[in-house]
């Protein structure tokens, strides 16, 4: 026989493994899929099956170009889950072009020239999301109307729009955010009064229901230990203490509720998917609550004060920046480097 | 009951200890011949004191301690010294050591074992002294010289003795099966260890998965009123010597010390009946009991080994197939290393021999890229970033991984048993420490040059003031007599001068 000559330790944890963490990380974001496609129609499921294969052409593209093996680094799922991200943040029915450059800019610019996974200093889905938002505001702010207040698109209408050589006409609505944002003279809570889009339980129609899956998603990842709770509880407490504090009973110019800024938009979906992306956000667990609550006062700002509705992609990339910074001064007390308390 | 505490990290790996039957020990096979490597301990080796064609007894000295940190080596059985050179070791780095080969005539003669009649009344010197010559060291696996452990209290001294029988190790079952069977002994020899000591309180600490072995304990430790046998979860790494003083004591060792700065001692369970059997029975350190286990044995359990039996016949006689296995390790599968010959011995520091299968225990996976998802860092019980020191390791940037305190790993391997990308962390860490080392001694090393040559200098530049001011002295002396009018060139010409007058006058 021969001897193998391996290093300590000989055994590892079983079924744990990059893929194993990215198909998990997919299979939560499963429920908060389906209530967007109740709401809004298949269209992004079709953006996250078109993005998905145009995801995995890229990385295999990229890798080829990097004199890389390219089959492996396919199997570890990394990719779909960006483009998955990625898709699931942009609207409905977003032609095919879109999703293209937005996919292309994740994987190739993301990610690649950092040298691929691990290596990435900024949220590649999100590197992808602010390109297209900048550069493409009409088609990044088209939702469609959710179920209950328009109809809602059907599989036929979904690949048409995908490859319309116009863009899609269907009939699209503000989101809440956008409505909020767009508001000048109206009380808070005539406000959400006012547009059947804004008269959900909680936040908004369909949009509570979908931070709420989303949320239970997270849960789920949570329990099973794929990341620790500090950067979503980071970023929820942070986000509920400004909205608390810049709650003014409802005036026209107010910040809005506590619960509307929880369940709009991409919170949820940020706090639990996108911030908890471990390759750039800060490393220690006290770094991570921080990076969290930097997230979570960013978002709050930028949906009162600056010039987009959402703020998660920006405020998360501004803080992938700080990471090593964050990290710098976080580091964890080690084994017997305690300070000793004095012996009586 | 005793309070206990938690440590940060730790994992629950598949214990599968029930492979090996614990509370069952077996006498293995005489082997043909003893492989004796000279170093079986941390430490300077010993030096043979046969030569080859030698007759030996059991029990005889057969290499001696050299210098202080160094234990001696014996014969465990009679036969004749047959070579005396380098072999294949058991150690981590795979190289040889020099090696005494006795070949056995089965007669297993032994010396006459003189023990103490009360070892009370000795001196603690004294009983260094013996449990210096008995050969002992950690039996546990670490393999540190006894007596300089019991010699080395600090300030304070020595206040708690924990005998650590967690045996935290899947498969490993050795500490276990000498609880089972040999309690009494090692009461007796904590008893011994703690008078050396002068501690106040034993502390038996076994993890919760070993209930016959605490009963067997706490029946034994009745008959020493200061010990106390101490139970606590099941978790890997609580045996570690820093984590079991947490969990057992709630304090930590400072990073870069040893638990007697804060006058604790840890002994393992078969080094305390070492200590005891060298004082009352005057016997060295010949055997030890080892667990052979593993998936490609057909009779795997706990043996009582000579030292320096051959791997390759303690499997043997337990029925070892060969064909299935890929992988022999000496120690656990978190911490042990990968036999790469077979000849090696069993030695002092052998807790373990384990054969798995292929299935049992699978080759590694390839390496992925690391996603720093910090599950290492849930796992590590010193609370280090393992992710981060993974990526200064490889960046070889010295600075930060003594920030992010690399030194204080003590490669229990739980960051790399979790690791989704399958690096093989501690083997970074491994290599890095031993850079770090190798820079600070090379820091050493320049400091002294640097040291010296300003030494010199600065005598140089002192004795060229010296010199500079002996003249200025000597000039200023000069030209203070010039002006008091006692210049010797003007005395002289004067002197010459009147000499002429004179002799003018003279003439």
């Amino acid at each position: 026989m021969s001897l193998m000559h391996v290093s300590s330790p000989h055994v590892h944890k079983p079924v744990s493994s990059v893929e194993q963490v990215m198909k998990q990380v997919l299979l939560a974001t499963i429920p908060g899929v389906l209530v967007l496609t109740w709401f809004f129609g298949p269209g992004t499921i079709i953006n996250i099956v078109f993005g998905s294969a145009l995801a995995l052409a890229f990385e295999a593209w990229a890798l080829w170009l990097r004199g890389k093996d390219y089959k492996t680094p396919l199997r570890d799922h990394s990719v779909i889950v960006t483009a998955t991200l990625l898709c699931i943040a942009l609207p409905p029915y977003a032609p095919w072009w879109l999703i293209a450059v937005g996919v292309g800019v994740s994987v190739l610019l993301g990610k690649h020239v950092f040298g691929g996974l691990g290596y990435n200093p900024f949220n590649p889905a999100m590197v992808g999301y602010v390109v297209l938002l900048v550069s493409f505001p009409l088609q990044m702010s088209s939702w469609t109307e959710p179920r209950g207040i328009g109809e809602v698109p059907g599989i036929v209408d979904a690949f048409t729009a995908l490859f319309a050589a116009s863009s899609y006409d269907a009939v699209t609505a503000a989101t809440p955010l956008d409505l909020f944002r767009q508001n000048s003279g109206m009380l808070f809570d005539d406000l959400m009064q006012s547009k059947a889009e804004l008269t959900g339980p909680i936040a908004g129609l369909g949009w509570d229901w979908v931070n709420l899956t989303f949320l239970a998603g997270g849960i789920w990842l949570l329990r099973q230990r794929i990341f620790t709770w500090h950067a979503p509880v980071g970023m929820l407490t942070a986000l509920t203490i400004c909205a608390a504090l810049g709650y003014d009973e409802g005036s026209s110019t107010g910040g809005g509720s506590v619960l509307f800024h929880l369940f709009s938009g991409a919170t949820m979906f940020g706090a639990f998917f996108i911030i908890t992306d471990p390759v750039s956000s800060a490393v220690s667990n006290k770094g991570r609550l921080i990076f969290g609550a930097m997230v979570g006062i960013l978002v709050y700002l930028i949906r009162v004060h600056g010039n987009y509705p959402d703020a998660v992609a920006f405020g998360v990339l501004l803080l992938n920046f700080a990471a090593p910074l964050i990290d710098q001064y976080t580091q964890p007390t080690v084994y017997g480097t305690k300070k000793v308390e004095a012996d009586e | 009951m005793r309070q206990i505490f938690d440590i940060h990290g730790g994992i629950h790996p598949p214990e599968r200890k029930d492979m090996s039957n614990p509370g069952w020990v077996s006498d293995c096979d005489m082997p043909s011949k003893l492989v004796l490597p000279v170093t079986q301990h941390i430490g300077a080796p010993a030096r043979p004191v046969v030569e080859v064609g030698d007759t030996v007894l059991g029990g005889q000295m057969i290499a001696e301690a050299q210098g202080s940190v160094s234990v001696p080596v014996h014969a465990p059985s009679s036969g004749t010294v047959t070579a005396i050179e380098a072999r294949a070791v058991p150690h981590a780095s795979g190289l040889t050591d020099t090696c005494i080969e006795i070949s056995l005539d089965g007669k297993d003669e032994w010396i006459g074992c003189e023990g103490l009649d009360n070892w009370r009344d000795e001196t603690k010197a004294a009983l260094l002294e013996r449990v210096r010559l008995a050969g002992i060291a950690g039996l546990g696996g670490a393999g540190f010289p006894t007596a300089i452990k019991l010699a080395s209290d600090r300030d304070g001294g020595i206040h708690t003795l924990i005998i650590n029988g967690t045996e935290c190790e899947p498969y490993i079952t050795a500490d276990d099966t000498v609880m089972q069977c040999f309690a009494q002994q090692i009461v007796e020899g904590a008893e011994i260890l703690a008078h050396m000591v002068g501690a106040e309180t034993v502390l038996l600490a076994v993890e919760d998965n070993k209930p016959e072995a605490a009963d067997a304990m706490r029946q034994a430790a009745a008959a020493l009123e200061i010990a106390e046998v101490v139970t606590f979860p099941t978790k890997y790494p609580s045996g570690g010597e820093k984590q079991l003083i947490e969990i057992l004591l709630n304090t930590q060792v400072p990073s870069g010390g040893i638990p007697a700065d804060i006058g604790v001692l840890c002994q393992n369970p078969s080094t305390a009946i070492a200590v005891r059997d060298a004082l009352i029975d005057g016997k060295p350190v010949t055997h030890r009991i080892t667990t052979v286990t593993g998936m490609s044995l057909k009779d795997p359990g706990n043996r009582r080994v000579m030292l320096g039996t051959p791997i390759r016949e303690l499997l043997e006689t337990a029925g070892f197939n060969a064909d299935s296995a890929d992988r022999v390790i000496h120690g656990g599968p978190m911490m042990g290393f990968a036999v790469t010959d077979l000849d090696m011995p069993v030695v002092k520091i052998t807790n373990c021999v384990l054969a798995p299968t292929r299935t049992e225990i699978p080759p590694p996976q390839p390496q992925q890229a690391c996603i720093r998802c910090g599950m290492c860092a849930e796992a590590c019980p010193a609370s280090l970033l393992p992710q981060q020191l993974y990526w200064y390791a490889r960046a070889k940037d010295q600075e930060q991984l003594e920030r992010h305190n690399l030194m204080d790993c003590i490669e229990c391997g739980a960051c790399a048993y979790v690791c989704p990308s399958h690096i093989p962390l501690v083997q970074y860490y491994r290599s890095a420490k031993g850079s770090l080392r190798e820079a600070a001694k090379e820091k050493v090393r320049s400091d002294n040059s640097r040291s010296r040559f300003e030494a010199r200098q600065e005598r140089l530049e002192r004795e060229a003031a010296a010199r500079e001011a002996k003249r200025a002295a000597r000039k200023a002396a000069a030209e203070a007599r010039a002006q008091a009018g006692d210049d010797p060139v003007q005395a002289a010409i004067e002197r010459a001068k009147a000499k002429k007058v004179q002799q003018e006058a003279g003439q």
